[in-house]
């Protein structure tokens, strides 16, 4: 059982990986541009988005009327439409924006791009592993 | 249309289907940031699928190059303090709320859920305001 999880696990990011870099979503001057209402725009990224949420509506619809996952017991998510929207998700997101249009990072071509051995990617990575280490640290108790 | 959107398109569509061989196989969110924090601590024998995923990512990119040699990612402004701020941003960010790109917007908005919608339109309006920002400084 937990051999299969691994392998789908290790399957779906190399396709997400391979993917990323299909879509040009490695380079931090693409996620800039696109973010880049004012000046150059660069619309690539909303390619990118289109095909994966059109892939991703449709996909969760059809899995939404099954029991169970394939390999697993039971859902490890909820299928509940609302969830809970506070100052943290708000917060926390606003963050995560200014943070992703300066640097032109997200956590997906981070950890991905570490291969590239491009100090600046590393540098951002690094940075942050350790700040959700210490975010961790001082939220949990 | 430019060739590049349309490998954008289909690189969209993979990334999609990636999330859903995840929930369909394994009953869960492939968002990066929720796996790696789950690996920031103990980690069970049961969470392995964790760091297989974690590793499948870079091999993935890595498998890219050799199969599409001569790829160069693009990035005009690497400066080191950018890099270390952007990164503390994203850290805090997305465990503040707890999901990022892939998580929220690709499998979140894919379950039609309100919440996971409202953190991509907040976190795509700050980044664009914070890219705005940027040309005064540059």
């Amino acid at each position: 059982m937990s051999k299969t999880t691994n392998l789908i696990s290790l399957v779906a990011g190399i396709l997400f990986g391979f993917a990323l870099v299909l879509s040009d979503m490695t380079s931090p001057d693409r996620v800039r541009g696109f973010l880049d209402i004012t000046g150059k725009w660069d619309p690539t990224l909303l390619f990118v988005m289109m095909g994966a949420v059109t892939v991703s509506v449709i996909g969760h619809f059809l899995l939404s009327k099954k029991e169970t996952p394939h390999f697993a017991e039971k859902w490890h998510f909820p299928w509940v439409k609302k969830g809970i929207i506070d100052n943290k998700l708000i917060v926390g997101s606003a963050l995560f924006g200014i943070g992703w249009g300066i640097g032109g990072l997200c956590p997906g071509p981070a950890i991905g791009s570490i291969v590239f051995l491009d100090p600046y990617i590393l540098v951002f990575t690094v940075s942050m592993i350790v700040s959700m280490l210490f975010y961790k640290k001082f939220t949990t108790k | 249309m430019n060739p590049l959107y349309i490998l954008a398109l289909i690189g969209g569509a993979l990334i999609g289907l990636s999330a859903l061989l995840f929930a369909g196989g394994i009953g869960r969110v492939m968002g990066v940031s929720g796996i790696l924090k789950g690996v920031l601590g103990k980690v069970t024998k049961g969470e392995y699928w964790r760091y297989y995923f974690l590793i499948g990512l870079p091999l993935g990119v890595a498998l890219y190059s050799q199969v599409v040699p001569g790829y160069h990612m693009a990035n005009t402004n690497p400066s080191y303090i950018i890099a270390i701020i952007a990164g503390i941003l994203v850290g805090v960010g997305t465990s503040m709320a707890n999901g990022c790109t892939s998580g929220h917007a690709v499998c979140g908005i894919g379950r039609l859920s309100l919440r996971s919608l409202i953190a991509t339109l907040v976190f795509v309006s700050s980044g664009m305001i914070a890219v705005y920002i940027t040309h005064f400084f540059s």
